[in-house]
This record gives structure tokens, sequence and C-alpha cells, in this order.
């Protein structure tokens, strides 16, 4: 079983001794370091009156800060950049469908509001419409 | 630059090997990630469009403030980033772990699953001490007319827009907020919980058998690797539980 199991792989990767632990207590400082961004970041915005529009950019700030510590957890620590091209891309290729996912659906929640706050009234009955009946039906 | 090579010219796809160069466990639990991804993804989301949804929605900063005997200090975010610190340092351990386990060192693979056993556990019971203050800490709330106290759950949220009402005893009263925010909250950090505690028992069941010699017999410290895979990806779905909950 082990022996099969040992033939399908090629060829190991190096067991980098050393060096590897240097990488992972660099990788650890960034990691923290990020997070400490991110929360200075969310507390600025806690503690200075700012514009809506500029509260949105710090946010998308935080967001891409946190893909880069995805990108560092899943890089290094899980070590998918040592692995071949075919392995990252089998994972990385069907990950694409949440830009849809991701767009469509915050877009669908974002409409939903507008709808409710323009006409919502004529649309969804309130609690004093339900219980009147409907004049024009 | 021999792997470099060796890489170029292995025709990866002619068969009698795995074409992605891992065993079949190890390629079988990227693919569960993968799938777990999309499931914490779709949670994630949708939370994100009912919160799009939504004219008004608490901010975290007033909602998350407490820190275990500080008493009513307002500590916005501090106990959820002494959370996120563990759980990036329980990463770590893992990581020396699998690197000990690569070194075939019994000793060195023991110690650092003790250590990430622990980061875990202190992560579970950092969640329990949240989960507890958030349900049973209680705020004055104006409903249909009256003062009511109620804490956050999945029917009850007191994190709503300041009601025209005169404060009391120095505290503002509010309005009640939009009910899905408690079920999200405590669904999606449940969800994840679960993840977390299900990786506890997997470090200890992995830790048992690094003591009984299981893989020094075996000849390699695999069954580690996988368990780590696992253990790196519940820190991962942290970041965005992280981001989506307490950052923006």
């Amino acid at each position: 079983m082990e022996h099969s199991a040992n033939s399908e792989i090629t060829f190991h990767h190096e067991a980098g001794g050393d060096d590897f632990v240097k990488k992972i207590i660099k990788t650890t400082v960034l990691l923290s370091v990020i997070t400490m961004i991110e929360l200075g970041l969310g507390l600025t915005m806690y503690a200075f009156p700012m514009a809506e529009g500029f509260k949105l950019f710090l946010k998308g700030v935080i967001v891409i800060l946190s893909l880069a510590k995805a990108f560092y957890i899943v890089g290094i620590f899980m070590h998918l950049g040592d692995e071949i091209k075919n392995l990252i891309m089998t994972i990385c290729v069907p990950l694409m469908l949440f830009i849809w996912f991701i767009a469509a659906f915050l877009m669908d929640g974002n409409s939903w509001k507008n709808l409710r706050n323009s006409r919502g009234k004529s649309i969804v009955p309130t609690e004093q419409h339900s219980t009147a009946p409907e004049g024009h039906h | 630059m021999s792997t470099a090579q060796a890489q170029m010219q292995t025709k990866w796809w002619s068969g009698g090997k795995s074409p992605f160069n891992v065993e079949y466990g190890k390629l079988m639990m990227w693919y569960f990630l993968m799938s777990d991804t999309f499931t914490f993804g779709a949670f994630l989301i949708s939370y994100g469009t009912i919160r799009f949804s939504q004219n008004y929605w608490p901010d975290p900063n007033e909602v998350f403030n407490a820190f275990p005997f500080a008493g009513h200090a307002n500590l916005p975010l501090a106990f959820v980033s002494l959370m996120t610190f563990i759980l990036i340092v329980s990463s770590v351990t893992m990581v020396l772990a699998v690197h000990a386990g690569h070194k075939n060192d019994k000793q060195g693979v023991i110690k650092w699953m003790i250590w990430t056993i622990i980061g875990g556990i202190a992560f579970l019971s950092c969640q329990a001490w949240e989960w507890a203050h958030l349900i049973t800490g209680e705020h004055a709330v104006l409903i249909n007319g009256q003062i009511q106290h109620i804490g956050t759950t999945v029917t009850m949220n007191p994190w709503g827009a300041a009601a025209n009402v005169p404060m009391i005893d120095g505290h503002h009263i509010t309005t009640t907020g939009p009910v899905a925010f408690g079920g999200y909250f405590f669904g999606i950090t449940g969800f994840h919980g679960f993840h977390v505690l299900s990786g506890v028992v997997i470090n200890i069941v992995m830790l048992i058998m690094a003591i009984n010699g299981t893989f020094e017999r075996k000849g390699h410290y695999w069954m580690i690797e996988k368990a780590g895979l696992y253990w790196h990806f519940v820190d991962l779905v942290w970041v965005f539980v992280f981001l989506c909950f307490y950052l923006i």
C-alpha cells in the first residue's frame, strides 16, 4: 500500500532545513504586521468621522490586505507555492467562480435595497395595507 | 535547479504516476478544502447580500468592544485581535510540526502538535466567552414604545440606530437592529468554530498516533501534512470571517 503510494510521487521537494524555518518566521511577522495595519484602519474608521466614500476606500484596502494574507497562508504555510503548476492550477482556476459569485450577489442585495427605498411601499404591502382590502382588485 | 529540470522533463500525463506529483490522500484533501471554501464562501456572500440590502447595519466597533476581566472598558476589536493572533500562532506551530515530520523527527512532531492543540483550545475558549458575552450582555432598546433589555441572539438584535428618546443612566437607547445580524454572526462563526473543534480532534488523534510510533513504523509523516492542510484552512477561513464580521 505504502509502496504503491510512494511510486505516485515522481520527485520530492528538498526539505529546506533552517532556511525554511527562517521563511516561516518571516511569513509570521508579515501576517502579524498586515493584521495590525488592518486593525489600525478599522479603528481609524471608528475613531475619526469621515466621508462615506473614504470609508469605503479604506474598506477596500482592508479587503486587499486580507487577500494578501490568504495568499501567504496558502502559498507558504500550505506549501501550494512549492507544488507543480498542474496542482496549483487545479486549485486556483475553479476559485475564479468567486468573481461572479461575489459581484452578482452583492449587486442583487444592493438592488433589493434600492427597490425597497424607492418604490418599496407600492410593491411590498406594509402591515397597515395588508389588513385593508385592496380597492383595484 | 535539479528539481526544476526534472519538472520540465517529466511527462506528467503519460500514466503510472500522479500528474500532480502528490499522493492520493493529499490531493483529495486539497479538493475537500476547495469544496469547503465554496461552502464558507456561500455563507459569507449570503451575509453580504443581506447586509447590502439593509439601510442600517451595526458597527462592529461598537458591538465587539468587550474584553474578559476588563469590565465595561471600551476596547473595540481588542479581544478578536487576540483570537486572530492565537490562530496565526497555532498555524505556525502546525507548520513546524509538518516540518519536523519531513525530517522524521518524532519528538519535534509531538512537541509542536501539543502547542497546536493548545492554541486550538485557547481559540475555542475565547469564542465561547465572546458568544456568552454577546448573548447575555443586555442593552436598553425601545420596542413598541417601551424600553426593554435584550441581548444579541438569532431572533433579537439590540444594535439598531439611536432611538429618539433621552438617555437612561448615561446609556443611549437604541431601536432594534436588523435581525439577520445575530443569525449570520452565530451561524458563520459557529460553523467556523465547529471546524476548529474538529481540527483539534484530528490533531489529538495525530498526536496519539505520533506518540504510539504509528508514523515511525510507516516510515513517513504524511498524515501530519494532511492534518496540517486542514488546520491552515481553518486559519484561512478565519481571515475572511474576521474581515467580514469585525473589520468592515
